[in-house]
């Protein structure tokens, strides 16, 4: 923490911070202080021509996922021989210890792969974040509104235009195939740091701060018994976008890893995908890579179901496009 | 600060690399020696490179408003309260998010496949001949209906969390004057998000520009369609891993990267101009 200059600012002072669609922004993140949504209003009547519409739109966006399904209780000679969207005979047991046995249970290696690099990055990532976003909103430090300047001019440098430059820099360092060339790169989050930044500037009281300090508190220490506390909402929406973006992250483990034991699900799945596709290898890849994904979506899309209120207030407040 | 200590490090350091490396050049004589723009001019007379733009500009003109419209209108109807289950709807439509990319192709790629995709089977059943959801010329589109499936349900939320922000004050008045919803959705809802509408607008361009996961994948599946600069960074990861040119992949990342800057700020520029006007 640069604790140096303590002096404290009042409001969101936001001049000069750059164009980031500064008013874009804010009316996202407005959401992640306290919800205010309205209670659901009383609904008007429905008609059979929305009802069809609603079916139909449902239909497309359940439609693969259904077929996911499907396929995973297929053998892999059903699912050449059998219509696509209805069931064959079921298979799925015998497909899910294939997908867990095959190459000495690789697969498992790659889900502990895939929950450790996604939980270390984003535990990480939120900790910077908030961290950082409470020093922009709480202190005034030498050339701070230039590097927050910096910072939002970042969100829009492309991840993946940064990949093959840090493989490169990685290379050289020899970091390349080790965890820290997936965590490393992903604990960056400028937006994370906006999102932080406002929401520090009025979930933490400035008042009490100063009692803190009169208190002879270091900064440090406020930070940690304070602060923190009040900020918990924010950073765990920067937390779970962290985690999906990390868990759904693909060129950059693909460029960065080697070794298939390392690989988390998402490079795992496109070598079994590639082997199936060209044909070599076992015979029964396709059910097997069909199966893998299914097992691969279930924790990611139930966590999304039990954990709705946090992204529902926290996409409001922009999120992460993986 | 730890925090700026590896934002320095992983931000604006392979940044400045890439900037470094890309005036540099690679020779089987003489190792590397200084290029100058020479990277720089190959890329701009690269026919692999310019039509990869080319086509990322096909995709985003195609794609994102496709995907925007969609959301906003689904946004509305939501909104509108004249959707029932509207919780359900939601999440139905959103869950695809929670999809890796890379699922997500592979789903998509199995169901567009001549082998054992549904479509094929029933066009096989009915004697037609299969579609060519793979083919060269049509397989721009079926990439944009995977993107569009995974990204109108995110896109959709944060529309709709800027909608349901709105002090219902605002058109209670007109609605009782009898003005009809897509007349409210329309004068007073639409201009009410248009932040939001902006920040989606920004976040598909800096997407649409980094398109690899989709094409890449769907290459094992059709890769006579997909050649290995169909993309601009499909392009990069050729030129970085199998010809093993990092120099001039630095090139077209740093390229890359700031076309993409570009036109986030376009965005933002003409944003701030209909802002004035207003």
């Amino acid at each position: 923490m640069s604790t140096s200059q303590p002096g404290i600012r009042t409001g969101p002072d936001r001049a000069g911070t750059g164009s980031l669609t500064d008013e874009a922004l804010d009316a996202q993140t407005g959401a992640a202080s306290p919800t205010r949504y309205r209670e659901d209003r009383p609904q008007r009547k429905s008609n059979i021509l929305t009802v069809v519409m609603l079916v139909v739109v449902l239909a497309y966006f359940l439609f693969p996922l259904y077929w996911l399904v499907v396929a995973s209780t297929k053998s892999n000679a059903d699912l050449f021989s059998t219509f696509g969207l209805w069931f064959a005979d079921f298979s799925l047991i015998d497909n899910l210890r294939m997908v867990f046995t095959v190459q000495d249970g690789v697969f498992g290696l790659w889900v502990l792969n895939s929950l450790f690099y996604s939980v270390v990055s984003a535990v990480g990532g939120a900790l910077l974040a908030t961290a950082a976003g409470y020093a922009f909103a709480k202190y005034q430090f030498p050339g701070d509104k230039a590097l927050f300047s910096i910072i939002l001019g970042a969100i829009m440098v492309p991840t993946t235009a940064l990949a093959i430059p840090t493989y490169l820099l990685f290379a050289r360092a020899q970091l390349t195939d080790t965890a820290w060339a997936i965590i490393l790169p992903s604990l960056v989050s400028p937006f994370g740091v906006y999102l932080m930044r406002v929401y520090a500037a009025d979930a933490v009281d400035t008042s009490l701060m100063e009692a803190a300090r009169v208190d002879g508190v270091g900064e440090i220490r406020i930070f940690f018994q304070v602060a923190l506390r009040l900020l918990v909402p924010g950073s765990v929406t920067v937390l779970l976008f962290g985690l999906v973006a990390t868990w759904n992250n693909y060129f950059l483990p693909l460029i960065m890893l080697n070794t298939p034991e390392k690989f988390p699900l998402t490079v795992g799945l496109w070598q079994w995908q590639s082997t199936a596709a060209a044909g070599s290898g076992a015979q029964a890849m396709f059910s097997t890579v069909i199966t893998g994904s299914l097992v691969s979506i279930i924790p990611l899309v139930l966590a999304f179901l039990f954990l709705q209120r946090f992204w529902q207030s926290g996409l409001s407040t922009g999120g992460v496009k993986a | 600060m730890p925090f700026f200590v590896i934002f320095l490090a992983m931000i604006i350091v392979p940044l400045a690399y890439a900037g470094y490396l890309s005036f540099f050049r690679e020779q089987l004589v003489g190792g590397v020696s200084f290029a100058g723009f020479d990277n720089y001019t190959k890329a701009f007379q690269d026919v692999a490179f310019l039509s990869g733009v080319a086509r990322m500009a096909l995709f985003l003109v195609v794609q994102v408003p496709i995907m925007l419209v969609a959301s906003l209108f689904f946004a509305l109807a939501l909104d509108s309260g004249m959707v029932r289950l509207s919780k359900f709807v939601r999440l139905g439509i959103f869950v695809p998010y929670a999809v890796p990319a890379v699922v997500a192709t592979l789903m998509w790629g199995y169901l567009y496949g001549p082998d054992f995709g549904p479509f094929a089977q029933l066009a096989e059943l009915l004697g037609l001949p299969k579609p060519p959801f793979l083919a060269p010329g049509t397989v721009l589109f079926s990439i944009i209906n995977i993107v569009n499936w995974e990204f109108i349900g995110y896109n959709m939320i944060i529309i709709y969390a800027a909608l349901r922000s709105i002090a219902p004050e605002l058109y209670e008045a007109a609605r009782v004057d009898g003005a009809s919803e897509p007349r409210i959705a329309w004068a007073i809802k639409i201009p009410a998000v248009r932040p939001a509408l902006i920040l989606t607008i920004i976040f598909s361009v800096i997407g649409s520009f980094q398109l690899f996961t989709e094409p890449q994948l769907l290459r094992t599946m059709a890769p006579g369609s997909i050649s290995t600069s169909y993309t601009p960074n499909l392009y990069a990861y050729t030129l970085a891993f199998v010809n093993q040119d990092a120099n001039y992949a630095a090139a077209i990342a740093f390229l890359l990267g700031m076309v993409i800057m570009a036109l986030s700020y376009l965005v933002q520029l003409w944003n701030q101009r209909k802002e004035r006007r207003a």
